[in-house]
């Protein structure tokens, strides 16, 4: 056993980079839909639908902007843009026009009024964007590839996979922790979070706080998207594959937990990675086995805590 | 309740004349009849408060039953009962570890279950050719082999039947205590406690009962489909079940089939009008339910007879 | 009184309607010439294979349009009625059903996929209704079972895994290392099998490295792509196709793996348009057919460069090959209903009839000809390259062109195709045709 780790030692460290930037893309799209969860109490199927919207429209502004010429890396400006503009306008839009309607109902109808939203969205951009294939990779071109060693040889990986990913991720943890904890607004949405009926007691502006936490998750969102768009092919479906994986970090992490989603997309990340390796048949299932095993022995999640029972 | 009744033996007429009158509309009936038996399962976990986002892996463990089965055994009368009992056994199994969970982590447990059973349909490809799909063979009923056209008509029958029978029996267990204790779990599961109600017995016993419905319509889906694929177990379908299940009306048995008949003949004319964007209409029919008619079908024809 | 009369009435109406309706898609009676020539089409309009749904039906639109202008079929216009095939099996059961009684299609051109073709099938047996399986691939319909009512107007997996083997043994004879990237379905999964059960008897003590079959519709393949590197196989073989492919291409060019292995690509020409010159030279290339924009020797060639430049024109991108499969089979229900309505005297046929006529039909494309052999399933040569870049396309295309003629890469009728892949000897390598000159 011990011999057998020696020999695949080199291929764990490829894999932990593999790992490092699906983690981080995945951590990316739960943390958004963990947040709005934390305070709609809104599973939002549609969440993989925006992550879509962000990416297509973050190739889109690229390919406007080399279309005009401008240098490669405004392709970085055009994944920024795609976010603000997502979480600027759509964002808004679906939570004052259809999820303000709904608050209080059933759960149930609160999910389904996002699935409605998810199935019309897949058609919307089908008919936005076509079918074929769409892909922008100048900010994938602009920074180039890093040699890693791997014993006598070397593997090329690119630079924007092996640091802007993760990087943006870390970045995004920080800020979120940071907002959170330290300013006004975060605490309210912590507030809001923990015990909403005790927090609108207090006086806090509960729609204000709905709008912005929803737009800022739609925006977490298409920035995902966004910064997944130069290293895939945009095609129709690939926010339903998405959305499915984000709804298992949020059940494994614990409800409204950040920590908990990073290192839930860690683990997650690194499974398959890892499973790319040395068990490729398992590969799709590893999300699955670690929430049911986290479940099984933590029922609140991760970092969830208890909620007292409602009596 | 006279008017259930009464609307439900409508109903069942109105089913059959359509199907005689429109023969590709028996079809999609009975596909409907089918999807309405398990989305009683899902009403049952609603009346608990609690939704399943994975419980067309109970229609996927019921349809690859009949599949497997078919070449040994091919007898509807003895399919019917088989896929019923896989179906109910793995929710019996699955039940007794999902009960301990609510809300959110119920329904993505749920999806957690459906997403593997998926995988692993896909992934087992020796054994179940994939995403091709297994091929249902001939059946035979009651020992007869009937052709195709009364072959139809049996299945329809068999589906209207069942159909009948199951909501019978959800209309018995919702008014039974056992059924009302449901309703408890989803306002004050610890004053259900206090009465020395276990919780946990009664949401499993409603979970098991809902997924061997969900096993029988997943049976009667192979047998008129004819063919099977792994993506009768992925979470867009679970998410039409759940879909149905509102598009009807949570509040009466009856519910589910105006839904699911509602839902495929929706999905039906949309894909003949628009075939490119048939998700969009439908995703816009759910929108308009629950904006304007949140009682679903069921709601709007009750809320008539009481003004 | 008077409401209860009117309610009869309204019955009786509707019972008679649902009589007419009843009978309108019993195939066995005598048919008059009709109004209008329905065909069902059954194609991806959703979801990710709409990449090659959605141009083949736009190939047909363009088709069929021309087709009414120059007079229709037999003087009758035909008409297309789409259905989508993404929202599963028991969806498209429904509506091969519905567009057979209601709509009164005369034949369907049923499925990309090879689950919606198998579901489809057993339907025209027990229907009676002319089945063309217009794209799907999949070797199981024929080898399985008898359809009297379903011919395959293209190619199928054995010949369009075989000949880029045969072309790989040729062009690098001492490759020892391969991979396996598929896709984790039904394709994946059964070309795999074809190439290795071929592999393992033409070239003995091939090693194989690695085998992967990322889930269908992944959109990274950086652990894959490293795993390949690190693995430096001689030749790394996909038959993956769509985004999939775009993205697994697009991965391994920036990160320099077209360098250190082979690609062999059975069915990359429709994501070539898309990579642009993203895609790298040298690599072995295939179209499920012989099909190629630059084909250097096509049968009709005004045909080929009238429909190419229709197309274009129309639709602002090159046609890709579910386009041509799309025309192969509306050429063959041309060519059939020709055949039958000779037959006839000039008569109008019926399903059966219809059926008879594309038994052992032969019919024109652009670029060569096909026969339905007596099965069902239709011959169609094969041509792979490598490769290439020049002025004409802003993509690669194909250089030093070997066309497999059909009969070669077929598995012969009643017989399976794993079973004669196994039966073949080295010896084969020699029927190998030299390259086309171009």
């Amino acid at each position: 056993m011990t011999d057998w780790f020696a020999d695949n030692s080199l291929l764990f460290g490829l894999a932990l980079l593999d790992g490092l930037a699906n983690a981080a893309l995945i951590f990316m799209v739960a943390v958004g839909l963990n947040l709005v969860f934390g305070v709609l109490r809104i599973v939002n199927v549609a969440h993989g639908s925006l992550f879509a919207i962000g990416a297509y429209t973050a190739a889109s502004i690229g390919m406007f902007f080399a279309a005009r010429g401008l240098p490669p890396w405004t392709g970085y400006v055009a994944l920024v843009l795609a976010a603000v503009a997502i979480g600027a306008v759509l964002g808004p839009l679906i939570e004052r026009l259809l999820l303000r309607r709904i608050y209080g109902h059933e759960d149930v109808l609160q999910l389904l009024v996002t699935f409605a939203l998810f199935m019309i969205l897949e058609d919307v951009q089908k008919l936005v964007w076509g079918v074929q294939p769409v892909s922008q990779d100048a900010p994938l071109k602009f920074l180039g590839t890093v040699d890693i060693p791997f014993g006598e040889d070397v593997i090329p990986f690119t630079a924007y996979q092996l640091f802007v990913i993760p990087g943006v991720a870390v970045v995004t943890l920080l800020g979120l922790a940071w907002f959170l904890r330290r300013t006004l607004t975060g605490r309210v949405i912590v507030a809001v979070t923990t015990d909403k009926e005790a927090a609108t007691a207090m006086g806090i502006d509960a729609a204000r706080i709905t709008l912005l936490t929803f737009s800022f998750g739609a925006g977490l969102a298409a920035l995902g998207g966004a910064l997944a768009s130069p290293t895939l092919a945009l095609v129709p479906g690939i926010g339903a594959q998405t959305i499915v994986l984000s709804f298992a970090v949020v059940a494994t992490a614990g409800l409204g937990q950040i920590e908990g989603a990073a290192l839930t997309a860690l683990l997650i990340g690194l499974g398959r990675s890892i499973a790319v390796y040395f068990a490729p048949e398992f590969e799709v299932v590893v999300p699955y086995l670690i929430m049911v095993a986290v479940l099984l022995v933590r029922p609140q999640g991760l970092f969830g805590v208890i909620e007292t029972r409602r009596v | 309740m006279k008017r259930e009744s009464l609307l439900a033996a409508l109903g069942a007429i109105g089913l059959v004349a359509c199907a005689w009158a429109v023969p590709w509309l028996k079809f999609v009936l009975t596909i409907a009849l089918a999807k309405g038996i398990a989305v009683l399962g899902i009403l049952l976990l609603l009346r608990a408060g609690q939704v399943s986002f994975g419980h067309s892996m109970f229609l996927a463990l019921g349809a690859y039953t009949v599949a497997f089965l078919a070449p040994a055994e091919n007898e509807v009368l003895l399919l019917l009962p088989a896929a019923a009992l896989v179906a109910g056994g793995v929710g019996l199994v699955i039940g007794l570890f999902l009960v301990r969970y609510r809300d959110i982590f119920f329904g993505m447990l749920n999806l957690a279950f459906a997403m593997v059973l998926y995988s692993l349909l896909e992934k087992l490809y020796d054994f179940t050719k994939g995403t091709d799909g297994i091929r249902v063979a001939a059946l035979t009923f009651a020992g007869t082999e009937p052709e195709r056209g009364t072959q139809e008509w049996v299945v329809f029958g068999i589906a209207l039947g069942l159909a009948i029978l199951f909501g019978l029996l959800v209309r018995f267990y919702l008014g039974s205590p056992m059924g009302r204790a449901l309703a408890g779990i989803k306002t004050r599961e610890t004053r259900l406690e206090f009465m020395g109600v276990s919780a946990r017995r009664v949401l499993l016993f409603a979970y098991v009962l809902s997924a061997l419905m969900g096993g029988v319509g997943g049976a009667l889906i192979a047998m008129t489909t004819r063919h099977v694929t792994p993506q009768i177990a992925y979470w867009t379908s679970s998410g039409e079940l759940v879909f149905i299940a509102i598009l009807g009306g949570a509040g009466s048995a009856l519910g589910p089939f105006l839904g699911s008949v509602a839902f495929e003949l929706v999905r039906v004319y949309a894909a003949a009008a628009v075939a490119e964007a048939w998700q969009m209409i439908l995703g816009a029919v759910l929108l308009l339910v629950i904006l304007f008619a949140p009682g679903g079908v069921w709601g709007l024809l009750s809320r008539r007879w009481r003004a | 009184m008077t409401e209860a009369v009117t309610r009869r009435a309204a019955m009786l109406g509707a019972g008679a309607t649902a009589g007419s309706l009843l009978f309108a898609g019993s195939g066995a009676k005598a048919q008059g010439k009709p109004s209008e020539l329905r065909v069902g089409i059954t194609t991806f309009l959703s979801g990710s294979a709409s990449v090659f749904g959605v141009p083949a039906k736009q190939a047909a639109e363009l088709l069929f349009e021309e087709l009414n202008k120059a007079g229709g079929i037999g003087g009758v216009p035909v008409r297309p009625i789409f259905v989508d095939e993404a929202p599963g099996t028991d969806h498209l059961v429904g509506e091969f059903r519905r567009l057979v009684q209601n709509e009164g299609v005369q034949l369907i051109f049923a499925s990309i996929s090879s689950g919606s073709c198998l579901a489809c099938t057993p339907l025209s047996d027990e229907m009676k209704k002319t089945t063309i399986l217009w794209d799907c691939g999949t070797q199981r319909i024929f080898e399985e079972g008898q359809h009297p009512y379903a011919f395959r107007t293209q190619g199928y997996g054995t010949p369009e895994v075989l000949a880029p083997l045969l072309y790989l043994l040729k062009h690098k004879p001492d490759f020892r290392t391969l991979a396996v990237i598929n896709q984790d379905y039904a394709w994946g999964r059964d070309s795999w099998e074809l190439w290795k059960s071929a592999m393992d008897v033409l070239k003995p003590g091939v090693r194989v490295v690695a085998e992967m079959f990322p889930r269908f519709g992944a959109t990274d393949y950086s652990t894959e792509v490293t795993r390949l590197l690190a693995a430096r196989p001689d030749v790394i073989l996909s038959t993956s196709w769509g985004g999939d492919l775009v993205t697994l291409l697009r991965q391994s060019a920036e990160r320099r793996l077209f360098d250190r292995s082979t690609f062999v690509l059975p069915v990359c020409e429709p994501s070539l348009p898309t990579l642009g010159r993203t895609m790298a030279a040298g690599h072995i290339i295939g179209t499920r057919g012989d099909h190629w924009n630059n084909h250097p020797s096509p049968k009709d060639p005004a045909r080929l460069k009238r429909f190419v430049d229709a197309y274009r024109a129309k639709y602002n991108e090159y046609p890709i090959y579910p386009c041509h499969h799309m025309a192969q089979a509306i050429s063959a229900t041309q060519a059939a209903y020709a055949k039958a309505i000779a037959a006839k005297g000039g008569g109008w046929p019926n399903d059966a009839e219809l059926a008879a006529a594309f038994r052992g039909l032969t019919f024109d494309t652009p670029t060569s000809s096909i026969t339905l052999r007596e099965d069902g399933q239709g011959l169609e040569d094969q041509i792979v390259g490598i490769s290439s870049f020049n002025t004409q396309y802003p993509f690669a295309v194909p250089k030093d062109m070997i066309l497999f003629p059909a009969a070669m890469v077929s598995t012969p009728v009643g017989r399976k195709s794993v079973d004669w892949l196994k039966s073949l000897t080295p010896d084969f390598l020699n029927q190998i045709p030299a390259p086309i000159a171009g």
